[in-house]
């Protein structure tokens, strides 16, 4: 019967990706931490559940459909209702969802549980990266997408972790709690990393909380799961579960640039290795909204070539550099570059596309730009 | 009477004016609802494209088609399109169409308030539309646009998105008054509330919905406004002002805006099963309860929408068990419809298929909604593609599907030609076959991880976004299938009789096919009979 052999293939169907793929790449993740096991867990009792659920409708349907086809001579019933069947099967209804909603429930609680961490994180969205700032050791850094515009453009082969790499990742301690403080700065963002089940929004104006420890070292990947703009789709999260003296060292190595970039801000700096330096750091941050020609895209993104501030305002120019501006996308870079970066990224710009013939061609040293700090002070 | 009133009273039963002001300035039901329905199948090619260009870009990693700027416009868009240009307005225009003939009334009780309502659409979407050619191109911040980012971070457009939103807000507040006044006042002697058909009964309860939500909608946007013109700061955290309240005040429209998509969808299917099941209704007083305590539910679960955003327990709590609750009168009427089936007399006409996909699929959509529900789960789950699966299966093989079995179930009513069964059956099978092979796998993509709205993907989603691509394609070929069958019907299909289906109920099958332009101008009399249809 030709019914059969549509049933057949539907399952063919629906089987289909199993065959050609490993469960682990079509499920949840089990995670890596004992509250994402039991999330875990939850799902895939919830889930055969719901597949025995559906199995029985969707069978039943099929019987139904096979058995009561329109016959000669058979005449269909008239009965319209049975008040005990219907409630009967509303109880077992509420009887199943009682089923689920215990161990849900207890799962909850497991999940919610805000105390103080070991190490506490405030982690904050920006558009389009993240910033991690390592609360007791003042220790702070932004983490931006590592694949090259190239892979994205299908001219340079893409690698495994393609859009799941970062230039800095997420350092914390194995055997240790740890706290992230989640926030964000400008639009709503969210920063989810499955192995730990943590997924929270980061929200201007609130800090959430989350947490989570992890007995074994690894890597663990994860992306921004809130839309949050043009480049919602490159803002991964990757966090590195390391043993606690490798932790310590990765925090004293912080420590040291830190001192090493303060000692760089006094040197005297030549015009050419600021140009080059500042390229590299257009390239990575400012590429996205402003263009590699510097033409931005406006209204929303403005051209930085021939741009009169760029060409002729220095000052204003630092001051849009270190605070932002209010109500548009650009935001402050005071705390995600060193000043040598602020400073050679101004000069690259003043002196790139032609704004150096077309305006006063004035570079920034880094020293201006530590002096404009210091006086906000 | 005087012969001057004689001769005008005659002018009323001239059939309708000639050219394009009998369709500008009708106020007849029939055309106000062909209008309704001709303008969303538009819009479903419109917002279908743009479902494609989002296939085509995610049909391999890396950079397609289009810009990822363009992208976010094509996700806004095909949202915002296929929610309030599809969906509602198909379902306003069966509404026109089918409550006068369901509950033997001449017209709608308020009908140049249906003129209007009608044609302040097609300008809300023209304003909405226009934004693509404007500087800074289509709002990009998604359908269900979170502030700030649809507010401080918006393109400059945003402004003809409120103002396009505001409109229509305006035609859905005008079109379920109309359907309330039309419903409370005008049904037929002897047609009490609980002898209406149940079509008549689920727009009834989605009018209410729809009264109480499209202002709070409406609010929204207002406040929008307000912030980016005016300077205030509802949703500026800057400004002291709070993002999670837009959230809150978009879910409480939205979540209830979600059961108005599908409650007349529960009318269709119902009249559809038992007319090919050649059996009344099962259960039919428990359907109408169903509806309600659904509509009545949808307005305590809108934080389900917001697992994530860092609520209290005791909140995530009370919208996990609220929203389980719902899966009880679902239950109920999947059971329902699959009771009326039981010992009937079953035909597979091209109505009846739909419908029963529609029964089966919207269980599945129902199931995965019950998993997201799971509030610790939905950790996982939300926000990626397992949410985009889910909601696609209770709105395309759910909603849409619902709308295609009411067009094949009533078009021959409706035209008086019978629509090509074969091709009508293919179309079916076509569709049935690509709905499953584009948003089933989209399940296995969200578990494993993949965000929704996002222009690229990782390596490991590859395989199954190619998939997704190819049925998404086969479903948008199979709709212009479904445009040729029933422009073929109407203009070679074969004479349909009165009663079109043999095991049809109801009043509109005791008119003729194609109904007179008036019809019902003297109601009939139901005191001695059955009227549920």
């Amino acid at each position: 019967m030709y019914l059969k052999k549509l049933i057949l293939c539907l399952t063919a169907l629906f089987l289909a990706p199993l065959s050609f793929s490993a469960w682990d790449d079509i499920n949840m993740t089990p995670g890596v931490n004992a509250i994402a096991q039991e999330i875990f867990g939850l799902h895939m009792t919830i889930f055969w559940i719901c597949v025995v659920i559906g199995a029985l409708v969707l069978g039943f349907m099929v019987f139904l459909i096979i058995k009561y086809r329109k016959k000669e001579g058979v005449e269909p019933a008239d009965f319209d209702d049975n008040p005990k069947l219907e409630l009967t099967w509303t109880i077992l209804f509420a009887v199943i969802l009682v089923g689920m909603a215990i161990p849900a429930t207890t799962t909850m609680i497991k999940a919610y549980d805000d105390e103080e961490g070991d190490i506490n994180i405030l982690i904050t969205g920006h558009q389009w990266k993240w910033q991690y700032e390592y609360m007791e050791d003042e220790v702070s850094f932004f983490s931006n997408l590592l694949t090259s515009l190239d892979a994205r453009n299908n001219i340079a082969p893409k690698t495994e972790n393609y859009l799941l790499e970062v230039d800095e990742p997420l350092v914390i301690p194995v055997n240790k709690r740890v706290r992230f403080l989640i926030t964000a700065n400008d639009v709503i963002h969210s920063w989810w990393v499955p192995d730990f089940a943590v997924k929270q929004d980061a929200i201007p104006g609130f800090i959430n909380t989350a947490w989570t420890y992890i007995d074994e070292p690894g890597v663990y990947r994860g992306q921004c799961t809130e839309l949050c703009g043009v480049y919602h789709g490159y803002m991964p999260i990757v966090v590195k579960a390391v043993s606690d003296s490798e932790y310590k060292d990765f925090i004293q190595g912080k420590r040291d640039l830190k001192a090493q970039q303060a000692l760089l801000t006094e040197k005297l700096w030549e015009t050419d290795e600021l140009f080059a330096i500042g390229e590299e750091v257009y390239l990575k941050n400012c590429v996205a909204c402003h263009q590699v020609n510097g033409a931005g895209i406006p209204p929303v993104f403005p051209a930085l070539a021939g741009s009169e501030i760029v060409m002729n305002d220095k000052g204003r120019q630092v001051e849009i550099l270190m605070e932002g501006v209010q109500g548009a996308a650009m935001q402050s870079y005071a705390e995600q570059l060193t000043e040598v970066e602020i400073a050679a990224v101004i000069t690259y710009t003043r002196k790139a596309w032609g704004n150096d013939a077309g305006g006063d061609g004035e570079i920034v040293v880094p020293k201006e730009i530590l002096d404009y700090k210091n006086n906000k002070l | 009477m005087s012969a001057v009133i004689e001769g005008h009273h005659d002018d009323h039963h001239h059939g309708p004016a000639k050219g394009i002001t009998r369709w500008l300035y009708t106020t007849n039901h029939k055309d106000i609802g062909s209008l309704y329905l001709w303008f969303s199948f538009i819009m479903l090619f419109i917002g279908g494209a743009m479902a494609m260009v989002i296939r085509a870009e995610l049909f391999e990693p890396g950079s397609q088609i289009v810009s990822p700027e363009f992208y976010n416009q094509m996700v806004t868009n095909h949202g915002l399109i296929m929610v309030f240009g599809v969906i509602m307005p198909a379902f306003v225009g069966l509404a026109n169409w089918l409550i006068p003939m369901q509950i033997g009334a001449p017209d709608m009780a308020l009908p140049r308030l249906n003129n209007l309502s009608f044609w302040i659409l097609p300008a809300a979407f023209g304003v909405l539309l226009a934004t693509f050619f404007m500087e800074g191109g289509a709002p990009n911040f998604g359908w269900t646009f979170y502030a700030p980012l649809s507010t401080e971070y918006a393109p400059p457009t945003v402004t003809y998105f409120i103002f396009a939103v505001h409109i229509m807000g305006a035609s859905s507040i005008m079109g379920s008054i109309n359907v309330i006044t039309t419903i409370l006042n005008m049904r037929a002697p002897g047609m009490t509330l609980m002898k209406m058909p149940l079509f008549v009964w689920s727009w009834l309860i989605t009018a209410y919905l729809l009264i109480a939500v499209m202002p709070v909608l409406a609010g929204a946007v207002t406040m929008m406004l307000m912030d980016i013109h005016f300077g205030t700061s509802f949703f500026k955290a800057g400004g002291g002002g709070d993002p999670v309240l837009f959230q809150h005040i978009f879910w409480f429209f939205g979540h209830p805006e979600v059961y108005i998509m599908i409650l007349p969808a529960f009318g269709i299917v119902s009249h559809i099963i038992e007319t090919f099941s050649r059996k009344p209704i099962f259960g039919y007083d428990s359907m109408v309860y169903a509806i309600a305590s659904i509509a009545l539910l949808s307005f305590v679960v809108w934080a389900h929408h917001m697992f994530t955003v860092g609520m209290p327990i005791a909140g995530e709590l009370f919208f996990m068990y609220s929203t389980m609750l719902i899966a009880i009168p679902t239950g109920v009427k999947v059971f329902n419809w699959l009771s009326t089936m039981f010992k009937g007399s079953l035909t597979f006409e091209t109505p009846m298929l739909f419908a029963i996909a529609f029964v089966a699929l919207f269980t599945i959509g129902g199931l995965s909604g019950l998993m997201l529900a799971i509030a610790p789960a939905d950790f996982q789950y939300h926000d990626t593609y397992f949410v985009v699966a889910h909601f696609h299966y209770v709105l395309v093989p759910g909603a849409l599907f619902s709308i295609i079995a009411a067009v094949y179930y009533w078009l021959p009513k409706w035209t008086g030609y019978m629509y090509d069964e074969f091709m009508g059956k293919t179309h079916f099978w076509l569709s049935f076959v690509s709905v499953n092979l584009t948003f089933f796998p989209m399940h296995f993509v969200g578990l494993a991880g993949m965000p929704r709205r996002i222009p690229d993907y990782a390596m490991q989603f590859a395989d199954y976004n190619m998939i997704v691509s190819v049925g998404a394609f086969l479903f948008g070929l199979s709709q212009l299938l479904f445009l040729y069958v029933v422009l073929k019907a109407i203009f070679y299909g074969k004479k349909a009789t009165g009663q079109v289906w043999e095991g049809a109920q109801g009043l509109e099958w005791t008119l003729d096919s194609p109904p007179a332009y008036h019809t019902f101008e003297t109601p009939p009399n139901l005191e001695a009979g059955e009227a549920k249809g």
